[in-house]
């Protein structure tokens, strides 16, 4: 009851707050010409005004609760200088600006935008060019990222920076991004509880997305395009991934989602298609993954080693080169009620489940994985004829890896 | 040699086993395309079909040609004429007439269903192209098994080890060098081996075209190197070319010799 009391004592006196507020307009013929200035003149919750124009400026420190909003995207150009934009105070909005030329550099993280110890910030509108760090959120919590747009010019990985980074942040919501040449589009380390929905992160130099050591973070309704991976997930707990889309990361060093030391995460509903290999797992435990379609991938799943109590169920295998490929005869992991477009069983009861088990391990797969230089007998006939002996009797593929109940019908939800 | 071309294309043309063998390739290019609705996709299963068909029924083909016409062969030796030129007439009556069954049974459905707009039409010249050169080849491996055996028999027997032995026991070979070398650099290796084998070098060369490249990993980075650039097409070919100069040289020489 006291705490309904203080919020609705905190909420009138924002209000009251808010009719006190005063707006303060920033252009190029007024009398404040920089925002700069106009955040010293400005007191708590006021509100500035950018107009249409160019401002050459850099390490604005926004250190009060204040609303910036742009008008038809004024720019700011930070002239290679260093970092532009620093918040350091709570409730801080900013929206609709043009960020560009951030300086880089080899010993600091000069960002775009940086978020430093605060909390209920909102950035929206966004749009940032030829940056080195995009958004940094940096022990920030309770904030949302929404609708911005990061286009960076990275070709190195050594020089560039990441579109969106977290860094020991809580409870953010990312939304409605488009982020592209970066170094990586989407970065959370040590950041838990955060929501990235809606998200197109596109030809950046590493990952679409990378989680490092954050739990309980949900990922849903993205799509990655042609990244050097996709999505990569590493030493990180409870990591939800839906409806997210991965294509095309294609190339000899590509995943679609690369997993590295992750434990319970479930993964459902996700699409792989044309990337060289869709989901590589290591070290990777209870993960569920259910109703996924694999499509025209070179592997479907790679499964390096330690994985234990993995299941499989209801996903798709479509036209993958392989489907999975294993590098130890020992399995824990449960394939169950997949469809596999390389299936060649019967279905006598006709009740929509094959009657013989599927191999989905090949022999070759298993070659490949101990001496990589023999994949160039791909498409051979002599190894298709050690397939089909493999796969009448298995000597080297795990024995008790198999599908029992393979779908016989592409699998719809 | 030109007019025992001609005869022997005609009378190739004329024969029951040619239209087989276009109606084949119409067929299985008609089936492919209306099972898979994509171009790209029906080229890969063509490759795997020609890399194994074409190099079997080239040798067969040549081996049974020359058996057959045999007492023809002998007919013409009596009159005035080069050896060389009755043999080489003979032999690209064959392979020529072979190749057009080919290329025209795979064309003509492709061509209908739209190839020139479609963006495969690289990759499936190329597919044709290694599909003529694999016909050369072995119909001039088979002419020359046929000319160093009397016996028909034994003839046969060599022309289907010969073919066996290219396009399933080589890629056994390797497979075992492969695996028992693994512990050395093998790219070099894997490369030579797939240069001495015409049907593991037109596979690679398909395969590299058709983007599964990056798939191979490391090794298909170093193949990619080698057979993306000019340099390494140029090499690759003046390998098949090699792989059709060499049996036909020694052809024409073996023809020279032999005692009819």
């Amino acid at each position: 009851m006291n705490r309904l009391l203080i919020s609705i004592l905190i909420a009138f006196m924002a209000i009251i707050n808010s009719m006190h507020a005063k707006t303060i307009t920033v252009c190029n013929s007024c009398e404040v010409t920089s925002i700069k200035k106009a955040i010293a003149l400005a007191s708590d919750y006021d509100t500035i005004k950018v107009k249409k124009g160019t401002y050459k400026e850099y390490n604005i420190l926004v250190d009060k609760p204040l609303t910036i909003i742009g008008e038809n995207y004024p720019v700011i150009d930070g002239e290679l200088k260093g970092e532009i934009i620093t918040i350091t105070s709570d409730n801080v909005t900013v929206d609709g600006l043009f960020i560009i030329n951030v300086g880089t550099s080899y010993t600091e993280d000069y960002a775009a935008i940086r978020v430093q110890k605060c909390k209920n910030f909102l950035i929206q509108n966004v749009v940032l060019e030829k940056l080195f760090f995009g958004i940094y959120l940096e022990k920030a919590r309770d904030g949302k990222v929404f609708h911005n747009k990061i286009i960076g010019d990275a070709i190195e990985e050594y020089n560039s920076g990441n579109g969106i980074q977290l860094w020991y942040s809580k409870n953010i919501l990312i939304e409605h991004n488009y982020v592209e040449r970066v170094r990586d589009g989407i970065y959370l380390e040590f950041s838990d509880d955060c929501t990235i929905k809606n998200n197109v992160s596109a030809n950046n130099l590493r990952y679409g997305l990378h989680f490092m050591f954050s739990n309980n973070d949900i990922y849903r309704d993205n799509t990655f395009e042609s990244n050097g991976a996709g999505v990569a997930v590493m030493f990180s707990k409870k990591i939800k991934m839906y409806n997210n889309i991965f294509k095309e990361n294609w190339g000899t060093a590509s995943y679609g989602m690369l997993l590295k030391e992750i434990n319970d995460a479930e993964i459902i509903g996700n699409t792989f298609e044309e990337n060289t290999i869709g989901i590589n797992i290591e070290g990777s435990n209870r993960i569920v993954y259910k109703n996924n379609n694999f499509i025209n991938n070179g592997w479907a799943i790679k499964v390096r080693g330690a994985c234990y109590t993995n299941s499989f169920l209801s996903n798709n295998f479509l036209y993958n080169s392989f489907d999975i490929s294993y590098n130890s005869n020992i399995n824990d992991n449960v394939f169950d009620k997949n469809y596999w477009s390389n299936y060649t069983g019967y279905d006598l009861d006709k009740n929509g489940i094959g009657d013989v088990p599927y191999r989905p391990v090949k022999l070759f797969s298993y070659i490949v994985n101990r001496t990589p230089e023999t994949i160039i007998l791909l498409r051979s006939l002599f190894i298709d004829i050690i397939d089909f002996s493999e796969k009448v009797s298995p000597v080297f593929t795990p024995d008790n890896l198999l599908d029992n109940n393979p779908k016989m019908k592409k699998i719809e939800w | 040699m030109l007019k025992i071309l001609k005869y022997s294309f005609y009378d190739l043309m004329r024969s029951r086993w040619s239209y087989v063998y276009f109606a084949f390739y119409l067929l299985l290019g008609i089936v492919l395309l209306f099972l898979n609705n994509d171009l790209s996709k029906a080229v890969i299963t063509l490759m795997n079909v020609i890399i194994v068909l074409v190099p079997l029924i080239g040798t067969i083909f040549g081996v049974m040609y020359y058996y057959n016409s045999k007492e023809f062969t002998e007919l013409l030796l009596a009159q005035p004429l080069k050896r060389s030129s009755i043999f080489l007439g003979q032999y690209l009556g064959v392979a020529i007439s072979l190749s057009m069954s080919l290329i025209l049974g795979l064309g003509i459905p492709f061509v209908f269903y739209g190839l020139f707009k479609s963006t495969a039409i690289w990759d499936f010249s190329l597919l044709l192209i290694t599909g003529t050169f694999l016909t050369f080849i072995f119909t001039a491996l088979a002419f020359n098994i046929a000319l160093s055996n009397e016996n028909r028999i034994k003839g046969f027997g060599y022309a289907i080890l010969l073919w066996l032995f290219l396009a399933i026991i080589y890629d056994g070979l390797f497979l075992m060098t492969l695996i028992i070398f693994e512990d050395y650099p093998l790219d070099k290796v894997s490369l030579v081996g797939t240069m001495l084998n015409p049907i593991d070098l037109s596979r690679t060369l398909i395969l590299l075209k058709l983007d599964i490249s990056a798939l191979l990993g490391y090794t298909g980075a170093v193949f990619k190197q080698f057979f993306g650039t000019n340099f390494g097409l140029m090499v690759s070919f003046v390998a098949l070319v090699l792989w059709v100069v060499l049996p036909v040289s020694r052809m024409t020489f073996k023809s020279k010799k032999k005692d009819f």
